[in-house]
Formats: C-alpha cells, sequence, structure tokens
C-alpha cells in the first residue's frame, strides 16, 4: 500500500476500533497509540521524502498512485505529495496527536472520538490528495464533523457558533464546486488529477478569469480571508479546546493550501491579474485582525481574530507569487498552525480551571499555574514574532519576500502588513499582563492546581516544534522553498 | 579566533539550564553556576580582545574585520540569506568587553541584592539571556542578524523590567518598554527591507566597503516625497536605533523601564542595551556618512535636543532611578550628537572616535551610578530622595564610588568622563556652534544634577534613622563590584582610544584641546559648585526657585507631559478611534451581513412555506389550475 | 348510433364534476366519491375510445377493468384510513387531518 494511503487507512482503522471499545481506558489507549502512529508515520514520511527528493530531484510529486473510482468524470483517488504537503501532513499529526491529549476529559467521549478521528480523516485526505474532487470530497469530510463537535461538545452559544461556521464554510465550498467543475470542463473534462491539469491542459484565460475568484474565494472562506472571516471568532470561541486546536492549527490551512494548489497553481494568469483585488482584502485581513484583537476581552476571541490576522498573512504572502513569499505563507502556515494550537490548548487548560475567559476577570495566573503561564508567554512571544520561535521565520520570510516585487503596490502592501507586528505585540502583552502577571483577581483561584500530565504532553510536545522550527529554519524551508518552484516557473512563463 | 563562539554558547546554555532546571536548583546554587558562567564569558572576551588588539586585529596600519565563525541560517533569495556569525572589528571587540565585565559585576553584584527574592533563578536566567542577545548583537556580522538579536534584547528587557509581574506599575512598564521599542523596530525592519532591496544584501562588510560603494550606486536616483531612497531607508534604520537608545520622542520606556529591580536597571538600560542604538549608528556609519549625511544631521539635532530635554527633567526628579534614566538619556544622546556631527577619515573622524569612548566610560561610571543607587535602596528601601540624606555616615564605599561616579559623568579631570566627554565637545566644537554650546550647557547641567542627586542622598540634612531600619552597608558581593567599576570609571580615560577605534579603522592622535578642555571643565565645575551651594545643606533657596520658574520646573516635573501625551495617543487616538470601531464594525457591519443574509434566508423561507399548506384540497386545486393553464399555453402560443 | 361526442361530454362533465367536488368537499368521504367520478370519467373515455377509433381491438376495455380494480383496492384502502382518521380525531373533516404536516 502506498505510503500516503496509510494516512487515510490509520483514522478507519481508529474509528473502527472506537466502535468496538469500552470504557474510557480502551478509547484513550486506541486514540493514543493511533495519534502516535500517525505522528510516526509522518516523521517517516518527512524522513522517505527527503531521501526520495534527493534521488529524484524533477518529479513534482512524490509516492503518487492513483486508482480510478468514477471512470466516467475521470475521477480517480489520486495521491501524491510534495514538501509542502508534507509540511502540511506533518503539522496536521502534530496536532491530532496533541489534540487527543487536550480532549481527555471529554464527555461522551466515544462519540467525540469518533467525529474526532474522521475530522483528521478529511484533513489527511485533502493534503495528501491530487484529485480534485477527492481533494472536494476530503474537504466536505472535514467539514460535517466540525459541525457535531461543535454543537454537542462546544460551549456558550454553540448552536448557533455551529450553524454559522457550517453555513459560510458550505457557503464556501458552493462556491469551490462550481469553481472545480469550471476546471474541469473547460480545460477540456479529460481529467481531474491536477498535475494532469496543470502541465498538460490549459484553462483559457477568459475563463480563469472567473474560475479563478470564485476557487480563491472557496478556498478563502476558510483561510478566513476578509469579509468572510466572521465564522471564526465565533465557531473559536464555541469550540472545545481540541477542536478549536484542529480547526485552527490544520482546518484553516486547508484553505490557505488549497489557494496555493488549486486556484493560483492551475490558474497562473488570472492570479497574476486578478491577484491584486484578493491582496487588497488580505493585507485588510492582517491589520484588520489585528486591530480587532486588541479590543476583545475573551481570550479566545482574542486568538480567534489573531488567527484572521495571522492567516490573512498567509494569504497575502501566497498572492504575492514568488518563491520567497510563499515559501514564507507555508512557514506561516505551519508558524501559525503550532502556536494557534498551543494557544487553544492552553485557554483549554485555563478556562477549564478558572471556568471564565474573560480577561477581565484573571490576573496574577502566574503565579498560580507556573508551567500554563510559561508556555502561554512562549505561545505569545511566537505569536509576536520573537526570533528563535517559529513565527519569525515565517514572517521575515514573508515579508523580506514580499518586498522583493518591483512594483511599488505590492512593496506599499508589504510595509502597511508589517505594521501588524506591532499591533499583534500589543494585543498579546495587553492579554498576557492581564491574566498572568498582576495580583491575583480572584480568590477561588489561588487553589487552582497547575497543568496535569496530559495538558503537558500536548503544551510540551507543541512548544518543542515551534522552537526547533524557529532555531534551525533552514531545514524547513528548504523543504519547501523547492516545492514552489514548479508554480514560479508556471508564473514565469505567462 | 573561533573560540569567540564559546562568548555566545556559555550565556546561551546557561539561559537553557537556568530556565529549565533553575527551580530544581537552590537559589545560591543557580546564581553561582550563572555567575561563574558569566565570568568564563569575561575571560574569553578579554582573551579575544587581547588577541584582536595586540596581535591580529592589525594588518598594514588598518584594523581588520574578522569573522571567525559564519553560517547560513536561513535563506530567502539567492543573494538575501540570514547569516549567523561573529564579526570582529575594533567596535564589536570594545563592545564585547564592556558588556562582559559589566554584565558579570551585576551578576555577582545581584547575588546580593536580589538574596532571598522569589524568582531568583529566573532572575538569573533571564540575565542570561540578556547576555547572550546583548554579545550576539554586537557581534552580529549581518543587519539581519542585528536585527534578530535586537528583538531578543528587547524581550529579555521585557521579562526583566516585569520580573516583579505581581505589581501592576512594573507590568505597565514592561508592556510599554516593549511596545514602545517594537514600534521603532517597525522602522528598523522597514528600512531593512528598504536597503536590501536595493543592494541584494544583508551583510555589513558588503554594506560599508569601499566607502559604501554598493548603497550609493544602487540606490541612486530613487526618491520618495522629495527625499532619496537611502535617506528614507538610513533614517528608518535610525528610528530602530532611537527606539532602543530612547531618543526623544522615543525615550518614553526608558524612565518607566527603572521599575525592574537595580542591577538590571545598571545592565541593560543603562549600560549595554541602550546604547544598541548608537552601536548601530556605529555599524553603519560610513554608510550613513556617504549615503544620507542628511540623516547624520538629523541625528545630531534630535541628539542635541534630547540631551539637553533630558538632562532639564533630570534636575527636577526626585526619584533617584528617575534621575540617572534621564541621565542616561542624555548622554547616550551625547553619544548620539557625536556621531551625527562626525566626519569620515583620520582626524575628522573624532566624533565617531569619541562617541565609542563615551560609550565605554558611560558604561562603567553609569553602571557604577545604578550600582551605588541600588545600594542605596537596598539599606533605606525606597527610591525618593526624601528619605534619603546623610547616609555617608552609614554606607562609606558606596558613597566613594558615588562620588568617582559623579565626578566622572560631571567631566572632572583626570576621571574618565573627562576624556570622553571632552572628544565628544572637540568634535561638536568642529562642526557646529549651535550644537557645540548646547552640549557644553548640558555638561553644566549634568554636573549639576548628578551632584544635587549625590547631595541629596549622601549630604543634604543630619536624618537620623531609627533603629530598626538603621541603613548599613551593602554586603561584600555588592560592594566588590562597586569598587571594581569605580577603579574603571576613574582609569579608563586613560585607555588612548583613538588607537583603536577609528571611523576608518586606521589609528590616529588625538590631544587635548586646551580651550575646549578648560571649557568643559569649567562647566562641571560651575554645575558641581551651584549643587554644593544648593544642596550640600538643606535649604529653602531650591523651593524658591522651583516656584519663581512656575511653569517651567511644572513642565520639567512631569516630564513635559510627553507621558499623557503619548497616553492619549495611544489610548484616545489608537484604542478609541481605531479599534474600537474595528471590532464594532466586524461585529455589527461584517458579522451582521452575515447575519442578515441568515435572516434574509430565514424571512424568505417562511414568506414561501406558506403555500405547504398541507391542504390537499389546495394542492389539488392548485394542480387543476396549473395544468388548464398549460393546457391553455399549449393550445393557443 | 350514439356519437362519441356524447360520450366524451359526458365523462368531461363528470370528470369536471368530480375534480370540483374534490376541491370543495370537506367530508373525506365525499371526497372520495368525488375521486370516483373522476376516474370513472376517465374509464369511460377509455371505453369510448376504444370502441370508436379501435374497434378491433381490446387494450381499452381491458384497461378500463383493469381501473375498476383498482378503483375498488383504492376505495378499500382510502376507507380504512378514513375509519383510523374518524377514530383518532372524531370526524372526517378533511382540514383536521394536517397532522402529518406539522
Amino acid at each position: 500500500m502506498n505510503i500516503l494511503s496509510l494516512f487515510v487507512a490509520i483514522p478507519i482503522l481508529m474509528i473502527a476500533s472506537l466502535f468496538l471499545s469500552k470504557g474510557i481506558k480502551q478509547i484513550r489507549a486506541i486514540m493514543v497509540i493511533g495519534a502516535s502512529a500517525l505522528l510516526i508515520l509522518a516523521a517517516t514520511l518527512v524522513v522517505l521524502f527527503i531521501k526520495e527528493r534527493a534521488a529524484s530531484p524533477d518529479a513534482e510529486m512524490l509516492f503518487t498512485s492513483s486508482i480510478s473510482w468514477f471512470a466516467p468524470l475521470h475521477i480517480a483517488y489520486s495521491v501524491g505529495v510534495d514538501g509542502i504537503s508534507v509540511a502540511m501532513i506533518a503539522l496536521a499529526s502534530m496536532i491530532v496527536f496533541t489534540g487527543v491529549f487536550s480532549s481527555w476529559n471529554m464527555s461522551m467521549a466515544k462519540e467525540y472520538f469518533l467525529w474526532y478521528c474522521l475530522l483528521s480523516l478529511g484533513v489527511f485526505g485533502f493534503f495528501i490528495s491530487i484529485d480534485l474532487f477527492t481533494m472536494f470530497m476530503f474537504y466536505e469530510i472535514a467539514l460535517i464533523p466540525m459541525y457535531l463537535l461543535i454543537g454537542l461538545w462546544g460551549t456558550g452559544k454553540k448552536e448557533y457558533s455551529a450553524m454559522k461556521l457550517t453555513l459560510m464554510l458550505m457557503g464556501g465550498s458552493a462556491f469551490l464546486l462550481v469553481g472545480i467543475i469550471g476546471i474541469y470542463y473547460t480545460s477540456g473534462h479529460t481529467s481531474m488529477n491536477l498535475l494532469d491539469i496543470a502541465n498538460h491542459l490549459h484553462i483559457p484565460y477568459e475563463h480563469q478569469c472567473w474560475i479563478f475568484p470564485v476557487t480563491f474565494l472557496g478556498f478563502g472562506v476558510l483561510g478566513a480571508l476578509f469579509p468572510f472571516h466572521t465564522w471564526s471568532p465565533d465557531g473559536h470561541a464555541s469550540a472545545p479546546t481540541a477542536v478549536s486546536m484542529l480547526h485552527a492549527g490544520v482546518l484553516m490551512k486547508l484553505g490557505g493550501y488549497g489557494c496555493f494548489r488549486v486556484a493560483i497553481y492551475l490558474m497562473p494568469e488570472a492570479a497574476h491579474e486578478l491577484g491584486w483585488i484578493f491582496l487588497i482584502l488580505t493585507g485588510i485581513s492582517v491589520v484588520y485582525g489585528a486591530f480587532s484583537a486588541v479590543v476583545q476581552t475573551d481570550l479566545k476571541y482574542i486568538n480567534a481574530y489573531s488567527s484572521v490576522s495571522h492567516c490573512g498573512l498567509v494569504l497575502f504572502a501566497i498572492l504575492m507569487l514568488n518563491q520567497t513569499a510563499m515559501t514564507g505563507a507555508v512557514l506561516q502556515m505551519l508558524s501559525h498552525g503550532l502556536m494557534t494550537a498551543l494557544f487553544f490548548a492552553l485557554i483549554g487548560l485555563i478556562y477549564g480551571r478558572t471556568h471564565t475567559r474573560d480577561i477581565r476577570e484573571m490576573g496574577g495566573l502566574m503565579k498560580i499555574m507556573p508551567f500554563a503561564s510559561v508556555c502561554y508567554v512562549l505561545a505569545g512571544l511566537a505569536s509576536l514574532g520573537l526570533p528563535g520561535l517559529s513565527g519569525f521565520v515565517a514572517e521575515m520570510t514573508i515579508f523580506v519576500g514580499s518586498f522583493q516585487n518591483n512594483d511599488t503596490f505590492h512593496r506599499v502592501l508589504t510595509i502597511i502588513a508589517c505594521c501588524s507586528i506591532v499591533i499583534t505585540a500589543v494585543y498579546i502583552l495587553r492579554t498576557v499582563g492581564k491574566i498572568l502577571y498582576g495580583p491575583v483577581q480572584d480568590e477561588h483561584h489561588l487553589h487552582l492546581t497547575d497543568a496535569a500530565w496530559y495538558e503537558r504532553v500536548s503544551a510540551v510536545g507543541l512548544i518543542v516544534v515551534i522552537a526547533a522550527i524557529g532555531m534551525y529554519p533552514s531545514g524547513v524551508s528548504d523543504l519547501i522553498s523547492k516545492s514552489v518552484v514548479p508554480i514560479i516557473e508556471k508564473l514565469a512563463n505567462i | 579566533m573561533e573560540y569567540s563562539l564559546f562568548i555566545l554558547i556559555v550565556p546561551f546554555f546557561l539561559f537553557l539550564v537556568l530556565g529549565l532546571l533553575g527551580m530544581k536548583m537552590k537559589p545560591k546554587a543557580a546564581g553561582i553556576i550563572g555567575t561563574a558562567g558569566m565570568g568564563l564569558c569575561a575571560i574569553c572576551a578579554s582573551a579575544v580582545a587581547y588577541q584582536y588588539f595586540f596581535q591580529t586585529g592589525m594588518v598594514g596600519e588598518e584594523w581588520q574585520h574578522l569573522v571567525p565563525v559564519n553560517f547560513e541560517w536561513l535563506r530567502f533569495t539567492e543573494s538575501l540569506h540570514i547569516d549567523l556569525g561573529i564579526l570582529l572589528d575594533p567596535i564589536s571587540v570594545m563592545m564585547l568587553v564592556v558588556i562582559t565585565t559589566v554584565s558579570l559585576m551585576v551578576h555577582i553584584y545581584s547575588l546580593g541584592y536580589m538574596h532571598g527574592e522569589t524568582g531568583f533563578q529566573r532572575y538569573y536566567a533571564l540575565l542570561s539571556l540578556f547576555s547572550f542577545s546583548m554579545l550576539g548583537l554586537v557581534v552580529a556580522t549581518n543587519i539581519f542578524q542585528m536585527y534578530i538579536f535586537w528583538e531578543l534584547v528587547g524581550v529579555s528587557s521585557y521579562s526583566l523590567i516585569g520580573f516583579y509581574y505581581t505589581k501592576p506599575s512594573a507590568v505597565a512598564a514592561s508592556k510599554k518598554a516593549f511596545i514602545v521599542t517594537r514600534f521603532a523596530d517597525l522602522g528598523f525592519l522597514i528600512g531593512i527591507l528598504l536597503l536590501s532591496f536595493y543592494t541584494k544584501t544583508f551583510d555589513f562588510g558588503l554594506l560599508t566597503a569601499d566607502n559604501a560603494g554598493l548603497v550609493t550606486t544602487s540606490m541612486a536616483g530613487g526618491t520618495f516625497m522629495g527625499l532619496s531612497i537611502a535617506t528614507w531607508a538610513l533614517a528608518l534604520i535610525f528610528m530602530g536605533g532611537a527606539g532602543k537608545s530612547a531618543m526623544f520622542p522615543l525615550h518614553i520606556w526608558l524612565p518607566d523601564a527603572m521599575e525592574g529591580p537595580t542591577p538590571v536597571s545598571a545592565l541593560i538600560h543603562a549600560a549595554t542595551m541602550v546604547v544598541a542604538g548608537v552601536f548601530l549608528v556605529a555599524r553603519l556609519f560610513p554608510v550613513y556618512f556617504f549615503a544620507a549625511p542628511d540623516v547624520l544631521t538629523l541625528i545630531a539635532y534630535v541628539g542635541t535636543f534630547t540631551a539637553l530635554f533630558a538632562a532639564i527633567i533630570a534636575i527636577t526628579q526626585t526619584d533617584i532611578k528617575r534621575v540617572l534614566a534621564f541621565s542616561t538619556i542624555s548622554q547616550i544622546a551625547y553619544m548620539m550628537v557625536a556621531l551625527g556631527v562626525s566626519d569620515y577619515g583620520g582626524h575628522d573622524g573624532l566624533g565617531y572616535m569619541a562617541s565609542m569612548f563615551h560609550l565605554v566610560t558611560h558604561a562603567f561610571f553609569k553602571a557604577l551610578l545604578f550600582l551605588g543607587a541600588g545600594s542605596v535602596i537596598h539599606a533605606v528601601h525606597s527610591n525618593e530622595m526624601s528619605q534619603m540624606g546623610n547616609l555617608r555616615r552609614y554606607m562609606p564605599v558606596t558613597n566613594i564610588t558615588f562620588a568617582i561616579a559623579c565626578l566622572a559623568i560631571a567631566g572632572i579631570w583626570p576621571f574618565s568622563g573627562f576624556f570622553s566627554k571632552d572628544e565628544i565637545l572637540a568634535a561638536a566644537f568642529h562642526s557646529n556652534p549651535l550644537i557645540f554650546w548646547t552640549l557644553w550647557a548640558i555638561a553644566g547641567l549634568t554636573a549639576f544634577y548628578m551632584w544635587r542627586l549625590y547631595y541629596c542622598i549622601f549630604w543634604n540634612s543630619n536624618k537620623e534613622y531609627n533603629e530598626h531600619h538603621k541603613p548599613h552597608e551593602s554586603p561584600l558581593t555588592m560592594a566588590v563590584p562597586l569598587i571594581i567599576l569605580a577603579i574603571f570609571s576613574i582609569f579608563s580615560g586613560f585607555i588612548p582610544f583613538a588607537g583603536f577605534i577609528s571611523s576608518d579603522n586606521v589609528p590616529f592622535h588625538t590631544h587635548i584641546d586646551l580651550t575646549v578642555a578648560s571649557l568643559s571643565i569649567g562647566a562641571g565645575v560651575a554645575g558641581i559648585a551651584a549643587a554644593t551651594v544648593l544642596y550640600l545643606k538643606k535649604s529653602d533657596w531650591t523651593a524658591e526657585i522651583a516656584q519663581s520658574l512656575g511653569g517651567l520646573y511644572r513642565a520639567a516635573l512631569h516630564k513635559f507631559y510627553l507621558d499623557e501625551i503619548w497616553m492619549w495617543v495611544t489610548q484616545s487616538v489608537v484604542f478609541r478611534y481605531i479599534c474600537i470601531p474595528i471590532a464594532w464594525f466586524d461585529r455589527h457591519i461584517i458579522d451582521g451581513a452575515m447575519n442578515g443574509l441568515a435572516w434574509a434566508t430565514h424571512r424568505s423561507a417562511g414568506s414561501v412555506k406558506g403555500l405547504q399548506s398541507g391542504q390537499v384540497q389546495f394542492y389539488a386545486w392548485v394542480f387543476v389550475a396549473g395544468s388548464i393553464l398549460i393546457a391553455v399555453l399549449v393550445l393557443f402560443f | 348510433m350514439i356519437r362519441l361526442e356524447y360520450y366524451l361530454i359526458i365523462s368531461t362533465l363528470m370528470f369536471f364534476i368530480g375534480i370540483f367536488g374534490f376541491i370543495t368537499r370537506k367530508n373525506m368521504i365525499a371526497i372520495l366519491i368525488s375521486l370516483e367520478l373522476v376516474l370513472n370519467a376517465v374509464e369511460i373515455n377509455f371505453a369510448a375510445f376504444n370502441r370508436f377509433l379501435y374497434p378491433n381491438q381490446l387494450e381499452g376495455m381491458f384497461f378500463t377493468l383493469f381501473g375498476i380494480a383498482i378503483t375498488a383496492a383504492e376505495t378499500a384502502v382510502a376507507l380504512a384510513i378514513i375509519i383510523n382518521a374518524y377514530r383518532s380525531i372524531g370526524n372526517i373533516n378533511i382540514n383536521n387531518i394536517n397532522k402529518m404536516k406539522n
């Protein structure tokens, strides 16, 4: 079996064994074993990929295989990875792994983890597919469990948020479906395979002009593109911890990845001509999200708006259409995924103890739970781009890359996007200062316990990866930047 | 000289060990490990300095740029990549020595000063992090490495200012320091982006080579809003430097930063980190001089203004650490002015040399002043001058070392401050009379407010302290660093600095210009005399003078209301008129539109749903009517 | 000989009377009867057209017989439903049978 198919097979196996399991102990065992298997598999994939890449430097995608499952429409289960998908798969497996530990004490654990596995199945499937339809199918698979996970296990206005999130994302995927059908027919309805379409077929420019915006918008909704980002704050605020982690950490990356892989890769001419419209929108996202985060008082809202800002930066960098910026975009996806997951894990931890997420009702937590607080500070520092942690690497690659564009429009936008680093510092420090430092606000908080072992596993795991990327970025950066080359070549040939 | 890498590795390793395992150690063990590590670092740095200055550094009458270590850390494009490495040249080696020495002194001093504090291990871990970042900053081989460590010193400064994190004022001060410098760093970053876009390199060597030929040629011709691109880029980079070095109007964070523990103020906010801006300008001096001389002029004027401004405020402050903070701002501005008025090459580059010289002497005497102040605070448990006085009877060592530092900063021969300040004044004298006379006046003011401080702490009244809180001399761990720094403060002026450091790396000779020297000593002596008259004994004249100055005095006491202005800008303008409307807009307009869409769908569904009444007869009626309609349409059209 | 038109007129009348009854009557039995009228009208048409257009073939007649059988079956089912409806709601007014919708 192709190694990539294992990423789909393991969640299926996990689902099957969850059906058979009895008792919380067994469920936890299954989840830990399964998630560790995914993590190990992802690590193996990285190693194998680097080896294989050295052996065949020209192949665009590696480990490809294809099984036709609906021949009349040329729909096939085609898989294959390049450096970007490998990075994304590694990220996803990391977050799935830590997410398991963050949902250690869930009620209705069996059902919860069933949906959780299905969600991971969709995510992994999306990243390994190179067939448009299969990709879309996995995308939809990932969306549906989200609704149930938020609607059933969430907090606060959970039904409203779950419905809003699902409807907006479904709206996005409606655009997407139109786009995919458009791509299929205008490219001569002979293949759904991304590589085939990109390398052997051609979508006429006049069709690109409508398919590109539609596809970009479809994925952009998931990537929290202004003004279609409002599902994100409500959704994150209501979701249970691990779901927020997976959602902000991985699912939002599906948007960026899709924009990159489908919208820009298949329609470079339109991206070049029409990119500026979306560039303005993403530029707004970056600054606007940051400004909005400054006044929020709910920890999860702060983070959600911060995600809007950071994910905006991803799309922003993708649209800059040069190698450095695109590498930066993928780095930013990685970095943002890890640090938001860390944030949400810690917020879940704090909320589980204090039963409030309002920053005005907390204070001095550093004294009460030093471990969690130090992790929170580290997450904050990663978010505001401290060198040595992953955020800095990603942001600087994006800024330097974006600034290499020759025209003033792109450079001015880059400078505007740069301003977000100051605003990020403001809201991060404001939050940290309010909840962790200062005197203890609520006497009941004095008796709270610090992180339990399973919470430590997830926090430490994420911090180690964040620091590793931050200290030794060239490994990841090389992996990614080589995979960006095919797209850059296509853009250069316009 | 690959072993220079140890200077960086040791503190980083210490940071990891103390940060991760510190809580498992006894506080004392953590302190001693930290101090010993720093000692090792200082020895390494001295060895490097010895080897550089006396063995390998000079080749053919010119100081070399040595790069013993350099590796690629992150590649952006073909030509742009961040390297991490070590660049040894006169100024970086000099900084290595200064930083490790002061840092070692502070480490030793903190053993006594911080004794018994909670978070002692954390304190040493953060000190190590700071030392690592600061050392990394000065040996940076390229501007991006400098930016990396620049951010790291920022964050270690943030953590140390907020060391007493349960105190709201400390938290606010740390936040302010970080955000203000971050804002300045934004300028720095954009400056780097602009510079690297045109020159396609980050490397200091390439940027400064051949009289900054690369910069002048690659950026030639471009203008933006009437100024050349080079001017913009370098002015923005200076903005970063101005933020770190607390130049007007970005100085507001430094006085508040005094919320941190006093040894931290001595290390970070007096001797090392705050001179990073000066160091940055010095590092890029050829680029400034050849590509954007306008910016150097700007630097000179900003520096002059800041120096004067801070000196005036320093006179009125009553918190001893704040007096020292404003004095620091003023002295750093002095260094900036020296760079601003300097020419390039040989004796013309006197200002450059003077600036670096003053940086070194200032590091020693200002660290000494802060540590002395710390010793006083340790004894009387207060920062306020009114709680002090007559302390000379109780704290002889502190008294004498403090007096030495005050003489040094006042510029009295033969203390170190005299030499460096004299060179700065000489450089200004040859460049611009307005700047010279302002600096001269500031020299007088400096002497005055420092001696006012000294008298108010150690003389002034015959105050008796009650038995329980009788001030006492500090323990040996605190006294020894004071004495060592006092020795440095006396003698470091005799270093023939021009032989080591010059703008074009070619040694030259300086001589004392008697006119300038006598003017500067005159100003210093006048300042001291005025302070002696007013403050040696408690007198009513001070209040009368303050009274007669009226508004000016009140404005200076309130730091010319700049904090309030900034507060107004950030709170009212940014927060109230940008952030809140945006958040409102998001919740109500954008999200409202989405909810509106959902509402519209809901409503239209509601109005259509009446058709599905469940009345079969109604369906039949519609069916029949429809059939007839279709039949009629088919038949007649 | 009776002309085709007469058959058609009578069946049209029956059909529309049935439709009218179906739409206007509230009693379910009456609706059922109206429905029978509609079906019988159709059957008359079948028989008549068969007789006049294809006198040698019998498909129309068979279809009529088939229709009569279906009508009987349908009436049986409908009556069963009506009786059940009566049992559960106490009357057989069509307007009251909207539980399935609500």
